[in-house]
């Protein structure tokens, strides 16, 4: 009974620690908003951020959309093959694409890459008492090195995430018309004649929301920080695993709202 | 000017503070000495309100900035500058930007203006032409001397000093004691400087104040403090382990 009891305290403590957690980033969300529109703006230290975030992830999600478009091919083709539907493979890739894989493994990539950095950069600044030294000179830390980084990820994962569909697309037009023998005007005629433009909207809007949720946590973990180096260590790993999940539960929930 | 009035600060169970008073004279350099883990560092960041007590006040100019919000104390930090332990320099930003930062942040001069001003006070901690470098290039000591230049960047009022020459060696560490006597005298700042080095200690300070279980157990000038018959300062100036102080 004991060991039940101490179970379900542990269970119950991580849940109120996690709520707790949840309600502190939301926080930190208003707490931006607040400071985003107060002058004067720090317009290069956003766009400093922006081409962190945006410029120098377009190579990894070139890849990443290139090698998901072409196995989205490999692998419908075999299932419409039995159909006799090969035709449809084009539009497929391209509905997965911007509906589902283009946000959420854009998303993910750019957590790993800039979301641990946002974490770990704030977090050595924390350990190193830098973000005190923002606060002793009467210069808010949220405003010069949270708000240009939530900025970033709002606006940049989006755009990213056309070029992850597109090159997506190209993948698994290469794919499909040079490997696998698909008409090349059916493969395209289908992708315009299936996908609205709907399907790409909501894909950016997931998109934008998921560059809100990975910047908003890498910060928030990354200033948090306690404890010298094992601290920021830690503190990136959570940055990355938190915004990871929190992408993938909150993709179902705007899918749900939206489709 | 700064006086500390029954502050208590607990972390957790550890009490830190505990009914500490402290009255600093204005354009002296006065001296926290004490213990490792015995609070300075705290004591430091409540005069600055980074951290706040759980009871008592601080004031700074007759005004307790305990009950201040954000926007009040952000104009009563600007009559303050800071050497943090490290330096706390920002590492993305060059040694120029770097001083040049709260000039930026709260002035609308112009360009050319902050960069001779910058160059001023590089000049006056005996560093010149490295504005383009990175704090990544630089020293420990020099990490420093840019630390200082940029806490009188806006020509403060008081200056706290956080162990300014530990981890220096010994010329280094006469550099930088001459160098905050030079500025104290320039500026005619107040400075509260911690520090366990026994001999800066004497060296820099008009008055000396040493912190001992979570309050301030002794206060006077260097004479006094040397005369002392407190068991305490008198193992804590001889460095002995025999003594009142546990080693812990």
């Amino acid at each position: 009974m004991n060991r039940v009891a101490a179970a379900l305290d542990r269970l119950g403590r991580v849940v109120l620690e996690n709520i707790e957690e949840t309600g502190k980033i939301f926080l930190l969300f208003l707490s931006v908003l607040a400071w985003m529109f107060r002058p004067p703006l720090k317009l290069r230290n956003i766009i400093k951020q922006m081409e962190f975030v945006g410029v120098k992830s377009i190579f990894l999600v070139v890849l990443t959309g290139t090698f998901t478009g072409m196995v989205m091919a490999l692998q419908s083709y075999h299932g419409f093959k039995m159909f006799s539907a090969e035709s449809l493979v084009g539009s497929t890739v391209a509905l997965s694409m911007t509906r589902e894989l283009g946000p959420v493994l854009t998303s993910l990539m750019v957590t790993a890459r800039a979301g641990s950095a946002m974490a770990a950069e704030l977090g050595t600044m924390r350990v190193t008492e830098q973000i005190d030294a923002l606060y002793v000179m009467a210069a808010n830390p949220v405003k010069h090195l949270i708000v240009p980084r939530v900025i970033a990820g709002f606006l940049m994962v989006p755009l990213l995430t056309v070029v992850c569909d597109f090159t997506g697309i190209v993948g698994g037009y290469f794919v499909g018309v040079h490997i696998l023998n698909i008409n090349p005007g059916i493969f395209v005629k289908n992708i315009i004649r299936l996908v609205e433009l709907n399907d790409i909207y909501s894909g950016l809007v997931k998109a934008a929301c998921f560059g809100l949720i990975l910047s908003l946590v890498g910060c928030y973990k990354g200033f948090n920080t306690r404890g010298g180096a094992e601290g920021v260590g830690r503190a990136t790993t959570e940055a990355v695993v938190l915004a990871s999940i929190s992408i993938l539960i909150s993709d179902y929930f705007l899918t749900a709202i939206m489709f | 000017m700064i006086k500390l009035v029954d502050l208590h600060k607990s972390f957790g169970k550890q009490k830190v503070l505990d009914g500490l008073d402290l009255e600093i004279e204005a354009g002296k350099t006065t001296v926290i000495i004490g213990r490792s883990g015995g609070g300075k560092s705290v004591l430091l960041k409540h005069i600055i309100g980074l951290i706040r007590p759980d009871s008592g006040e601080v004031l700074i100019d007759g005004t307790d900035i305990t009950r201040l919000g954000d926007r009040d104390l952000n104009e009563i930090r600007k009559k303050f500058g800071m050497l943090f332990q490290e330096a706390a320099l920002f590492d993305s930003m060059t040694v120029g930007e770097n001083v040049a930062f709260p000039l930026r942040e709260h002035t609308r001069m112009k360009e050319e203006k902050i960069r001779r001003i910058v160059a001023n006070r590089l000049h006056a901690v005996g560093l010149t032409g490295v504005e383009a470098k990175m704090p990544s290039e630089l020293s420990g000591g020099m990490r420093k001397r840019v630390g200082l230049a940029r806490a009188i960047a806006m020509q403060p009022q008081i200056v706290l000093f956080d162990e300014p020459t530990t981890g220096l060696d010994p010329v280094m560490t006469e550099a930088i004691n001459r160098l905050i006597i030079e500025t104290q005298k320039h500026f005619n700042l107040t400075c509260v400087v911690i520090s366990h080095d026994i001999q800066s200690i004497f060296t820099i300070g008009h008055r000396i104040a040493m912190l001992y279980e979570g309050k301030i157990i002794a206060h006077g000038t260097p004479e006094e403090m040397q005369v002392s018959r407190n068991p305490v300062i008198v193992q804590f100036l001889a460095g002995s382990i025999d003594g009142p102080i546990r080693i812990m």
